[in-house]
């Protein structure tokens, strides 16, 4: 991204900036604009009307919920444990924060450009653990612990199927770099690898019901990652008020709420990329076909968006329609079946690729 | 070396999400397994009973409305039936009818939120939402009728306080034809859903025998599969005038029982309730509903046991009087009280999320509990 802005502008300051502000823009949108759609779609959902006053459609209210929180007192109970408690929001937002770096918007927009970005962004979501066991810990809250508890188990469980199923796909794919994963599924949307991947073949086609399952097995496990319901288990409300975070006010609050909403946009990006063509359109580019090249990058990041959010749609689907489960079913459903199904995709599909 | 642990103490209320009010709950738990739990009650205690002593007869009828306000019309009808058993009045055919359908359109009510709680208690908020929204269609027509959406005053000693609204009718049949497609809904989008049952199958299984040593009535006793239901065993006003069945729990999704089974049971009620209404409504007599209401409320010297069907189960009048126009006292047997002992009995060996299930199952009213 750094060369392309500098290309554009000539400037190096301009393009440092924009480089190193873009993730940062992009989580704060995702979050805003992600409170705002849950509500719309839980409203839509729920036959009522949703945020209707602040603005045009109710547009402006998580901007006025941003302000509030900003306004609140920063109250904090007795006998915690001041130090932890105060990092624990800024290490789970900075977790979440910096897989952003590394996530292709587009070819040309794309923070930074590592060639082991897939394992970065494992690497560095699964550090959100550990901010949620401070705040877990540091609030002198049962209700805290317990929450801290059920998440740390949960994410470290689910983080297998992920890894295993991540596996999978660089055996087939042979890079950890994000861009390339995307730039080989270019073209039209038969060369996704939910689809079999581009090279043409036998192996195309005796690949498509393990790619499926696959992405099943990926999608389930990353909404287990990011605590959304049926797993949204460490937060649920009803048993534990607010899990981890029910300690915190005001601005620390909002931290987690920021990572939440940042993490899905994080791990859906990570499974259009694995699966669905990453930042490639469906269907050819507009640029192409008038000759435009400098419009293509821009496309590319329509269709990445796109993407990413039709994944966040479907997992506030889910939110909205199923029940949660229990602590020892979700770790029923990730041990007894996930992992195991997991391990056989990983073998079939390495036979495959041998072949 | 043998490790030494320790059970934790969790208080669960009175400010907690999904305690239905301010129930408190002293959990005691190793990890997220129960091992004890401790109900604390009296947090909304208002003294009816007591308060009922220094009021005359028909005063008494706005504080029943504030026991369990999620029925208020069923609270009012076995008051006004046990003073006018004490009275010996007959009331207009007329009254009668409204009654059965003002007391069925609240059960319906009534369950729509305890079927709605429960689901959200376990995480599913949208039937919760479409539950809430049906339960305002009928609140709207009760409304249109008496004036109140909650607490009504509607059952008088005698009568009732308003003829119903010339609109009340229609709306009400509009309304039965319009919920059976509510209820089909509610089986697709949770009854039968996968992660509802395996999260209430076979979780707070009540034996019929415990259920009756502790005197569970309602949902509760039904949901063990015991087919008891005082509108037709003990039957009261014109109940035994309808066809309407009794559904029992049968374990159809684990043991007979259960969590399910008691939520199972009521969503079945729904479709009982819809029945009486639909027969009820064509027949309403024409008549004053004031004409048998008393000028004065005096009873004879004696006392008087009264009780209906109320939605949680038997509501129980006992009113002591001593020829003033005073009670000298009002007991009121309170189902969801009575239901609620079992609770320690239920969770004990499950998990943190049980309880919440578990006690959604239960479907009290605090209002009632500690009246």
């Amino acid at each position: 991204m750094y060369q392309y802005f500098y290309d554009l502008t000539g400037s190096v300051i301009i393009s440092t900036l924009i480089t190193a502000v873009f993730p940062l823009v992009n989580v704060l949108l995702v979050a805003l604009i992600g409170v705002y759609l849950e509500r719309k779609v839980s409203a839509w959902m729920q036959d009522r009307v949703g945020p209707n006053r602040t603005g045009p459609f109710g547009l402006f209210q998580t901007i006025a919920d941003f302000l509030k929180m900003l306004q609140k007192e920063d109250a904090t109970a007795t006998d915690i444990d001041k130090k932890l408690y105060n990092i624990a929001p800024v290490l789970v937002f900075a977790g979440s924060f910096a897989v952003y770096a590394v996530i292709p918007f587009s070819s040309k927009l794309i923070g930074s450009e590592i060639e082991v970005g897939l394992f970065y962004a494992l690497a560095v979501s699964s550090f959100v653990v550990a901010g949620i066991l401070m705040a877990g810990w540091s609030s002198n809250n049962k209700y805290s612990l317990l929450g801290a508890m059920r998440s740390a188990a949960q994410i470290v469980s689910y983080e297998i199927p992920t890894a295993l199923v991540v596996l999978a796909m660089v055996m087939f794919l042979g890079t950890l770099s994000l861009s390339k994963i995307s730039e080989m599924q270019t073209a039209y949307f038969w060369n996704w690898n939910i689809l079999g991947g581009a090279e043409f073949g036998l192996s195309k086609f005796l690949l498509i019901p393990f790619m499926l399952v696959g992405f099943i097995i990926i999608f389930i496990s990353t909404l287990a990652e990011v605590n959304r319901t049926p797993f949204d288990i460490p937060e649920a409300e009803s048993e534990l008020v607010a899990g981890y975070f029910t300690e915190y006010c005001g601005m620390k609050w909002a931290m987690f709420m920021l990572s939440e909403y940042g993490n899905m946009f994080a791990v859906s990006a990570i499974v259009s990329i694995l699966f669905f063509g990453g930042y490639q359109s469906p269907f050819g580019y507009l640029g192409n076909t008038l000759g435009i090249n400098w419009l293509i990058p821009y496309e590319q990041a329509f269709w990445f968006i796109l993407k990413g959010w039709f994944f966040i749609f479907v997992q506030m689907w889910l939110r909205w329609t199923l029940p949660r489960l229990r602590v020892d079913q979700l770790m029923t459903v990730c041990w007894k079946y996930l992992i195991p199904y997991a391990f056989v995709n990983l073998i079939i599909i390495g036979i495959i690729t041998l072949l | 070396m043998a490790l030494k642990t320790e059970t934790m103490v969790l208080n669960m209320g009175p400010q907690h999400p999904s305690t239905h009010g301010v129930l408190r709950l002293e959990l005691e738990i190793e990890g997220e397994l129960i091992v004890n739990v401790k109900p604390h009650l009296g947090y909304l205690h208002r003294c009816f009973e007591k308060h009922a002593e220094a009021m005359q007869y028909n005063q008494v009828i706005p504080y029943t409305d504030r026991m369990d306000y999620l029925a208020s019309m069923g609270n009012n009808f076995g008051y006004v039936l046990a003073v006018e058993k004490l009275l010996g009045i007959q009331v207009p055919e007329r009254v009668e009818y409204i009654r059965v359908i003002m007391a069925e359109l609240q059960r319906i009510a009534s369950h729509c939120v305890a079927l709605g709680t429960n689901g959200a208690d376990i995480g599913a908020l949208t039937p919760f939402l479409y539950l809430f929204r049906d339960r305002e269609y009928i609140l709207s027509i009760i409304e249109e009728t008496c004036g109140a959406r909650m607490l009504y005053n509607y059952m008088w000693v005698g009568g009732l306080s308003h003829d119903i609204h010339p609109n009340f009718v229609r709306r009400t049949k509009e309304f039965t034809s319009y919920f059976k497609n509510t209820i089909v809904e509610l089986d697709n989008l949770l009854t039968y859903n996968k992660i509802f049952i395996e999260r209430t199958a076979n979780i707070g299984v009540l034996p019929a025998e415990t259920a009756i040593n502790y005197g569970a009535t309602g949902p509760m006793l039904r949901g063990s599969g015991i087919k008891f239901d005082l509108r037709k065993d003990d039957t009261y006003s014109i109940y035994n005038r309808f066809d309407f069945d009794i559904p029992v729990g049968q374990g159809l999704q684990g043991t007979v029982g259960d969590s399910w089974d008691r939520y199972y049971v009521r969503v079945r009620e729904m479709e009982q309730s819809l029945r009486i209404i639909e027969q009820a409504i064509d027949q309403i007599p024409e008549g004053d509903v004031h004409s048998a209401i008393p000028k004065r409320i005096k009873p004879p010297k004696g006392t008087v046991y009264s009780r209906v069907e109320n939605p949680r189960g038997e509501l129980g009048y006992f009113i002591i009087s001593d020829g003033n126009t005073n009670p000298f006292r009002v007991k009121v047997r309170a189902p969801s009280f009575v239901n609620l002992e079992i609770l320690g009995e239920l969770c004990k060996g499950h998990l943190i999320a049980d309880v919440i299930a578990i006690l959604g199952s239960i479907d009290i009213v605090l209002g009632e509990v500690d009246r």
